[in-house]
């Protein structure tokens, strides 16, 4: 899973762009994330439906996978049934 | 991660929110989106190694930075302002260039050297009609985004590149995307070749702000326009808002009562000038940042509430904070080092040593990084024991007379404190005794006589040292400044090595 990868969820219409990688699995919704859309969506898994929102970053405990969502959906995104968190970031007074 | 992806997020988000005011046309973030896909498709077709600009500030100015993105080929703004030799040496760099801008001129001076030409309008025209989707080129970002010449103050010009992960990281983790609402806008007036003017594209296309485009400063558009647009943020050097300012105290009072948030940067913010801009924007949230080409901008600030609490305080070394950088941001590492590269402590002036994903520190020529990643930045400064940064001039513009070190700013401070000087240097002269000693060139207040050298002597001998006293003195109309605000040491000592 290297940086600039997209995927794309299985449940719902998340996408997401891996800024930092690793080689583990990404699932959202309960359903492994791929490079595109399979031709049936998968359930969305009521345990991974907290929804994604565009422009956050999620990450994993570890601190493993940073993962940029670039499009919204209902499901969540996680690893090995850890649910990644948005990163929080610091808010800084705008200096440009 | 490729940059162009910022825009790509802002135009899936709202298409219809427009993203920018430039000579009274308005375009959404769609359209944006739309001629920076013709763009990159005009840039891939050309097969050139780059993507020249050589023009104000415009869409096209816009369109090239993501166009270039997309099409996975570095863009190169270049400064317009350049005399004739110096620009010429620096278009023979980036041959073959997609150039956009002043055709006539760069047909005199570059003769033929493979460059595709285009004026602003004729590429911007070309790239809303080739309209189709682009593959974008490079998708991970390992490449060069965007390659500034340095302004080359001390030495020639440097090509510093900035790669995609180093422009991205540095938005990521100073903008949240689409924070802004959708009244917000930006007032963008430093031009398109300094990288205050790439950092304030990238940060309002992510924060989704209208950006209000100004082609070339001047302080009365300035005024009229922030008015227009009802402008709520912007960034100015130093020196453009003591032009503001000087108008807004001759009478001109446009209606900025939408005006939150005023950053500066880019040169040394004069104490009297911030203060007097303090007072007249009292609701007015005022941002000091501090950053390099070689660090995609940004990488120290002192915001807003620090700026008040120094205005307002009793304490010395709190109100001191008013002339300082602030602090790093989170994602930055810094360190004072001396000239050994060991570590120093607070209070201790030495060179400043940064590290971080949106530091490139990396040049067409050579990369300056050292071997755990940290940039020597070449400027000098020290911290105070609360961890704010204080500037203290280039590292380069150190005097050493006979193995002494001699900071400039120490010996203009004692200048300033003059009632009759306005402006003030201090530089290395040759000297056969010494191999440097000091010259100093300094410009009467209006009105006023400069001093004599020898109460110029006598003054930094009591306040200073001997060593300090300088051997050469001139005075003159005006010290020499870019454009950007910036001190042009070389042609002081120019003028000493001359005459």
């Amino acid at each position: 899973m290297k940086p600039g990868t997209r995927l794309k969820s299985a449940a719902c219409d998340t996408e997401v762009m891996v800024i930092r990688g690793a080689d583990v699995a990404v699932m959202c919704g309960g359903a492994p994330m791929g490079d595109a859309k399979p031709d049936a969506p998968a359930e969305l898994d009521a345990g991974f439906a907290e929804g994604t929102q565009m422009g956050k970053r999620y990450v994993d405990e570890a601190g493993r996978v940073e993962l940029l969502c670039v499009k919204a959906g209902k499901g969540s995104l996680s690893i090995d049934g850890e649910v990644l968190r948005p990163k929080e970031a610091k808010t800084l007074p705008s200096s440009d | 991660m490729n940059i162009s992806l910022l825009l790509q997020m802002a135009a899936d988000a709202d298409p219809d929110r427009v993203g920018l005011v430039c000579d009274g046309r308005r375009w959404t973030y769609g359209e944006l989106l739309k001629a920076s896909k013709g763009a990159a498709v005009l840039f891939r077709d050309s097969g050139c190694s780059h993507v020249g600009l050589l023009d104000e500030s415009s869409e096209a100015a816009v369109l090239a930075l993501f166009g270039a993105a997309m099409a996975g080929i570095p863009y190169v703004p270049l400064n317009y302002r350049l005399a004739d030799p110096d620009l010429a040496a620096l278009l023979g760099r980036i041959a073959p260039a997609f150039m956009i801008g002043d055709v006539e001129r760069i047909q005199r001076l570059d003769g033929d050297s493979g460059h595709r030409l285009n004026t602003r309008a004729d590429f911007v025209a070309a790239a809303e009609a080739a309209a189709g989707d682009i593959e974008v080129a490079d998708e991970a970002g390992e490449g060069i985004a965007v390659q500034i010449f340095t302004s080359g103050t001390t030495s020639a010009p440097k090509a510093a590149l900035l790669r995609h992960a180093n422009l991205a990281s540095y938005i990521f983790g100073t903008v949240e995307f689409c924070s802004a609402s959708p009244d917000d806008a930006v007032l963008v007036s430093v031009p398109p070749y300094h990288i205050a003017g790439i950092a304030a594209l990238l940060s309002s296309v992510y924060a989704m702000r209208r950006i209000a485009l100004l082609p070339a400063f001047e302080p009365d558009a300035w005024l009229s326009l922030a008015a227009s647009e009802g402008v709520t943020n912007t960034f100015v050097v130093p020196t453009m808002l003591a032009r503001i300012i000087a108008r807004m105290d001759e009478g001109l009072k446009p209606d900025l009562s939408g005006l939150r948030a005023i950053a500066y940067g880019g040169g040394k913010m004069p104490l009297e000038l911030i203060e007097r801009a303090l007072q007249l924007f009292p609701d007015t949230d005022f941002t000091n940042a501090y950053g390099l080409t070689e660090t995609s901008s940004t990488i120290a600030l002192l915001g807003p509430q620090e700026h008040r609490a120094a205005f307002e305080s009793d304490d010395p070394d709190a109100r001191a904070r008013l002339a300082s950088v602030g602090r790093p941001l989170p994602t930055i590492e810094l360190e004072i080092r001396d000239e050994e590269g060991r570590p120093l402590p607070a209070g201790e002036r030495g060179e400043i040593y940064v590290r971080g994903e949106q530091v490139s520190g990396e040049y067409r020529e050579r990369k300056a990084l050292d071997a755990d990643g940290w940039f020597p930045t070449r400027d000098a400064g020290w911290l105070d024991g609360e961890g704010y940064l204080f500037l203290a001039g280039r590292a380069d513009d150190v005097i050493v007379r006979g193995g002494e070190n001699i900071s400039p700013s120490e010996i203009e401070e004692v200048l300033l404190g003059h009632p009759a000087i306005a402006d003030a240097a201090a530089v290395a002269v040759p000297s056969a005794e010494w191999g440097e000693a000091v010259g100093i060139a300094v410009v009467a207040r209006p009105e006023q006589v400069a001093p004599a050298e020898d109460e110029l002597r006598e003054l930094i001998r009591a306040r200073l040292r001997s060593s300090r006293v300088p051997e050469r003195v001139a005075v003159l109309d005006v010290l020499p400044y870019n454009e950007m605000g910036k001190l042009l040491r070389r042609e002081i000592r120019a003028l000493f090595a001359n005459g």
